[in-house]
């Protein structure tokens, strides 16, 4: 092999040699235009995701996380390098795709009751019958424990009870590749652990392949296989951080392993580093550090 | 509760007890050539609109608001989507369309009078294009400015285009299209009262400048009042209407305000 080569590229070319990954991210970058010059957020960013892995992306504030899962989702097309699902290179959102937004209260539709939510994507695919979609979204809805609420309206319903229908939404179109972007950053922290869990058993049953896009590192690393930690200016892969826990991920139990708060550590001193190494830390006006950099935590 | 009851007393009872002050004012010794009793108007009113004049006067006026109104909201919300569909567009023809809203439709009828002639087709015209303007300013705006979150689920969930415009771009827009279409009744109903005194042959509005013409104030008055009642049942009927549509978006605004 090729000493020249960096440690992420042999990683990039032993998964390939293993087995072809789901999703590809090739030499990906994006920039916008700025006044006079281009402004680049992503330059040379080379992921591989073999099927039914779960990874998590995250990065300070600002690093261009969620910038990056909507070129991967084809909701925003790259300036350069590609996207490749099962080997074919994407030019808007692929089908087999679903997308989990932060913000449940705007990607819920008011104006719908929650079954026609989930029913709604479902209308795409002419050879089911209303019968038949309706039976599709109740079982979704009930696999995230939401058979009471079918008919009522998603403002009617708690914030995590809302982001468990995006859930379902997504669940319904029995998606292979599930992208998630920030999904419990609005939601209290007890919801917040119910829902990773939920999501946990639900990737795992429907054996999806997950991308998810996270501030909090804790998170990231109970939840993944992989950690990829994006940094530098302009943001690229700064690290990839395996995590060999047990496939069996409970609240109290997992995170109390040395080895979850090992890769805990190594996960924060790499977004932490990197931030470093990329501008000055983020203080608040009287030039202390905030709240994020005090806990540890990634940033937003 | 209590508070509600009194609000509906409240509400019944203040037009009754003015009616029944009018009634009993008008009925005193005092006599005014331009106030008549109130008694000798609903003689005058039973007499001309239960239902004598119903089909040859209420009929046509009717005609012209329901049709004019119809077309328009048809019209404006399809023109609105194509516009705020492409904002392009939309930057180019704007200034013409806000010439045109600003323009008041009365200001147009001696042109659709030149145009058509007298005929329902003229009064529909100009019901039409009274009512169109508010209709298509609104929707454009409502669907060029759907919340980019919205656009995105609809564009992951590869929603298809025709479930887009029923099911998500139409439903969001609907508090702003519904508010044009607010408008836009009223614009129909003062419209066509107004070609109807300048230039008609038939109409409620024709009816009371006949009235005026033969010094029949009793008769002018009952006009009047039949026109307010008009549209008052009609204001009535839209909101009937938008409670109906818009109810997610009232639950919604109730539940962001507790």
């Amino acid at each position: 092999m090729n000493n020249a080569l960096s440690s992420e590229e042999r990683a990039h070319l032993s998964d390939r040699a293993v087995a072809p990954p789901k999703i590809r991210v090739d030499g990906l970058a994006m920039s916008y235009a700025a006044r006079n010059a281009a402004r680049t957020v992503l330059e040379n960013v080379h992921i591989d995701i073999p099927a039914r892995q779960f990874i998590s992306i995250v990065g300070h504030s600002g690093a261009g996380k969620t910038t990056l899962l909507r070129c991967i989702s084809g909701l925003e097309r790259s300036t350069a390098g590609s996207v490749r699902f099962d080997g074919k290179e994407i030019s808007g959102p692929p089908e087999k795709l679903a997308l989990i937004f932060q913000d449940y209260g705007r990607s819920l539709f008011p104006w719908l009751r929650v079954l026609a939510n989930v029913t709604l994507p479902l209308r795409a695919d002419k050879k089911l019958t209303a019968k038949q979609r309706a039976a599709t979204a109740e079982a979704a809805l009930e696999a995230v424990g939401l058979s009471d609420a079918v008919h009522q309206y998603p403002w009617q319903l708690s914030g995590g009870m809302q982001q468990r229908v995006a859930i379902a939404r997504a669940l319904a179109c029995e998606p292979e590749v599930l992208l998630m972007d920030e999904p419990f950053a609005s939601v209290d922290a007890q919801t917040r652990s119910d829902l990773e869990d939920l999501v946990l058993g639900i990737c795992r049953r429907y054996r999806m392949t997950t991308i998810l896009v996270t501030h909090d590192v804790d998170e990231s690393v109970y939840m993944s296989d992989r950690v990829v930690v994006l940094g530098g200016r302009p943001t690229t892969v700064a690290e990839l951080i395996d995590v060999d826990l047990p496939a069996d991920r409970d609240q109290v139990t997992t995170k109390s392993l040395p080895e979850f708060i090992a890769l805990r550590t190594r996960v924060l001193q790499a977004v932490r580093s990197v931030r470093r190494a990329s501008g000055p830390p983020v203080r608040d006006a009287q030039g202390r550090p905030t709240a994020s950099e005090r806990n540890g935590d990634a940033g937003a | 509760m209590t508070r509600k009851v009194s609000l509906r007393v409240v509400e019944v009872g203040v037009p009754v007890g003015l009616v029944a002050l009018w009634w009993f004012l008008s009925d005193t010794d005092f006599t005014s050539y331009y106030f008549p009793a109130l008694r000798d108007i609903w003689a005058s009113f039973r007499a001309t609109w239960l239902f004598a004049r119903v089909g040859s006067d209420v009929v046509p006026t009717m005609a012209g608001i329901c049709l004019g109104y119809v077309i328009s909201v048809v019209l404006g919300v399809t023109l609105g989507v194509i516009l705020g569909s492409f904002p392009r567009l939309n930057e180019f023809v704007n200034p013409l369309l806000e010439f045109l809203r600003a323009l008041p439709a009365i200001a147009a009828v001696p042109i659709f009078i030149v145009l058509i002639g007298v005929s329902l087709r003229m009064e529909v015209a100009v019901v039409t294009f009274a009512a169109l303007w508010p209709i298509l300013l609104n929707v454009s705006d409502a669907v060029a400015g759907v919340d980019p979150v919205v656009r995105d689920t609809s564009r992951s969930y590869r929603i298809r285009s025709f479930d887009r415009l029923v099911r998500v771009t139409l439903p969001s827009a609907s508090p702003q299209i519904v508010a044009g279409m607010r408008v836009a009744l009223t614009q129909s109903i003062i419209i066509i009262i107004v070609s109807e005194l300048i230039v008609s042959a038939r109409g409620i509005g024709h009816y009371i400048q006949t009235a005026q013409w033969n010094f029949d104030i009793t008769a002018m008055w009952s006009g009047m009042i039949l026109i307010g009642l008009i549209g008052f049942v009609l204001s009535k009927l839209f909101q009937v209407f938008e409670y109906k549509v818009l109810a997610w978006h009232r639950g919604l605004h109730g539940k962001a305000q507790r």
